[in-house]
């Protein structure tokens, strides 16, 4: 099976959040970059999984800058075969998509995978566009994945409950949690990801649809009101009176 | 000219988030002007239909042929509704289905779409800009829209739909459309009255500090008296002690109920990514210095295993009263 998992870059879940250039821009100084955790963790694990039980390979496409090619590495070390980057810089999700189907088109991928989102800009696009624009049935949010011939079996968790989708391939699908346990790159891995073929290719060029004109802060919480647990019962009428929530 | 919504439905039944968009459309509408229309698909029952009238649709179209949740069908049938209504808005709600079918209209149709809003669009000096969580809660980004069809997906909760008692007209629509290849093997509803997590207004959420999955019982009595869903940290669901769904954060679900209850939680960051959007947050930790009181509204210094089951009578107490 040929599997492409899209991978993309996110500040590390700890960091502080600042904008420059007027607040048009995230403040990337010091920021440390990590893989996306959905695709990290789901997507690539189960991409892995599924490669290590029927053969095949497994190969990630990032559009984006050199400034990726680190995390390209950590994915390889983790253990996806080669790599490509698509090198331009992300404007908005139709444009990562449209970059990526034109990489894919043609090449006979039975199975692309995709985190849920992106922890930086939680769209949850990518992946319904790219599968729109390739012609291919796609799943969003799947927590559970296994691949029988050309079939694709997908449980997804949806406000009402759990269903199994069925659909053959080639599709899409976007990553959650549930599908695969993290994994932790060995030495191994890590020496091999420096030799494992990382290739460039120039992008299509796609225009946005969309373009981000201003971030902002929540503003700060007020002071926290204490209650003294001897009197937690006096909780319920603060919610029901003052912050008139119940 | 008007605004279209995706109206989902399960098993015949239409999702509180859809009444949400039919609102969040009519809000809409009278900012750009035109009507209402709300487009669904399968056995959906007349009460349910009568209520996307009463949320703000003056027109309903329904296809009754289709009853999966097909992705590719489902946006094949949104882009005929779009052109014979001649929308220049759609909406969506935020969850699995909108998640598939939004980002791939917008593909198809060249529509720029803002996924998460949470805020009304500005439409001041002829722009069209609409707000939602960036870095997992912890930021804003106001997205302009420029394309001529515009495609919203809305977070739930981001606003109170009111009814009313006005009444859409009610039409079948089966134009020609090709078919996806997805089909729905199984769908295992949740059993009982348990209220799905992304839509509740109100959370009782638990951590770590509960000690073990046979505790639980003191979350789901405040819960149940509240009337409220069950929420965990992450650590909780990856050891198993509660199902996964149920799992907040960063890498969980985000929601952004009105109350947020959380016992025995310290609050880290990555779980306040997915509940920051709380209107009230209310912390229960034994340690004072627990970062979570930083992003709390009332705080409370105690053991949960004394503070719940108080809150559960008294809560009973305060239903009985009023
Ligand atoms: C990349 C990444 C992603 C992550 N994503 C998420 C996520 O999505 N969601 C998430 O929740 N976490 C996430 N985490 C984990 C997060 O960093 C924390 O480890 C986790 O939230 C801690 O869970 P907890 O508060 O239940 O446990 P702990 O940190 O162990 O806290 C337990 C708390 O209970 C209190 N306590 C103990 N006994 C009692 C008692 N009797 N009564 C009241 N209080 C008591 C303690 O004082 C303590 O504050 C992520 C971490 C990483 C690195
Ligand atoms: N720049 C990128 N390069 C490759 N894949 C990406 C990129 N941005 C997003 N993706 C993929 O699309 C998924 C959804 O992203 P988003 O639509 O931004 O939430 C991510 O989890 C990645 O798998």
């Amino acid at each position: 099976m040929k599997i492409l998992v899209c991978i993309s870059k996110a500040p590390d879940t700890t960091t502080k959040i600042s904008f420059t250039d007027n607040d048009t821009k995230f403040n990337e100084e010091n920021v440390q970059f990590i893989v996306n955790p959905y695709d990290e963790w789901y997507a690539l694990v189960r991409g892995l999984e599924l490669k290590e039980a029927g053969g095949g390979s497994v190969t990630t496409v990032t559009v984006g800058g050199s400034d990726h090619d680190p995390i390209i590495r950590k994915a390889l070390a983790i253990g996806a075969d080669n790599a490509v980057r698509i090198n331009t810089e992300p404007q908005d999700g139709y444009t990562v998509a449209k970059e990526i189907a034109a990489y894919a088109e043609g090449k006979d991928y039975d199975l692309i995978l995709l985190g849920k989102e992106t922890i930086n800009y939680n769209g949850s696009q990518v992946g319904g566009m790219l599968a729109e624009l390739m012609g291919l049935p796609y799943v969003s949010v799947a927590s559970k994945l296994d691949v029988a011939g050309d079939t694709a079996t997908v449980e997804q968790d949806i406000p009402a409950g759990k269903q199994v989708v069925e659909g053959p391939l080639p599709i899409v699908i976007s990553c959650a949690k549930g599908m695969a346990e993290q994994r932790i790159p060995n030495m191994r891995g890590i020496m091999a990801a420096r030799t494992k073929p990382l290739e460039v290719v120039e992008p299509a060029g796609a225009a946005p649809l969309v373009t981000a004109s201003k971030f902002s802060l929540p503003e700060d919480k007020g002071e926290v009101k204490m209650i003294d647990a001897e009197n937690a019962e006096s909780l319920i009428e603060l919610l029901h009176n003052e912050a008139k929530v119940i | 000219m008007s605004v279209l919504v995706f109206a989902n439905a399960t098993e015949g039944k239409i999702a509180k988030a859809a009444y949400e968009a039919i609102f969040y459309a009519k809000k809409t509408a009278e900012k750009t002007g035109g009507n209402v229309t709300a487009l669904t698909y399968g056995s959906v029952g007349e009460e349910d239909l009568k209520k996307l009238g009463n949320y703000g649709a003056s027109k309903v179209l329904i296809n009754k042929n289709i009853s999966d949740e097909n992705d590719q069908t489902l946006t094949n049938l949104t882009a005929a509704a779009v052109e014979q209504e001649g929308a220049k808005t759609v909406i969506f709600s935020f969850d699995p289905a909108g998640k598939a079918i939004a980002p791939r209209l917008s593909a198809k149709l060249g529509a720029g779409l803002v996924a998460g809003a949470i805020t009304l669009p500005e439409t001041d000096g002829g722009k069209f800009i609409v707000r939602t969580n960036v870095f997992s809660g912890k930021a804003f980004a106001d997205y302009e829209v420029s394309t001529d069809v515009k495609i919203i997906s809305l977070l739930p909760n981001s606003l109170k739909a009111e009814a009313t008692e006005d009444e859409a007209e009610i039409a079948e629509f089966t134009p020609e459309i090709s078919q996806g290849k997805l089909k729905v093997k199984e769908l295992k509803t949740r059993s009982g009255d348990g209220i799905p997590l992304p839509e509740a207004e109100l959370v009782v959420s638990a951590g770590r500090g509960l000690k073990g999955p046979d505790n639980w019982g003191i979350v789901e009595n405040l819960a149940e008296a509240l009337g409220a869903a069950t929420a965990c940290s992450r650590p909780v669901s990856d050891i198993g002690w509660r199902p996964h769904h149920e799992h907040v954060g960063q890498t969980g679900i985000a929601i952004r109920p009105n109350l947020y209850i959380a016992a025995g939680i310290s609050g880290a960051i990555q779980h306040l990514a997915g509940v920051n959007g709380s209107k009230v947050i209310v912390v229960i930790n034994t340690d004072p210095e627990a970062p979570f009181f930083k992003a709390a509204d009332y705080g409370i210094v105690g053991d949960a295993f004394e503070v719940l089951p108080r809150l559960t009578e008294a809560v009973k107490k305060f239903k009985a009263a009023n």
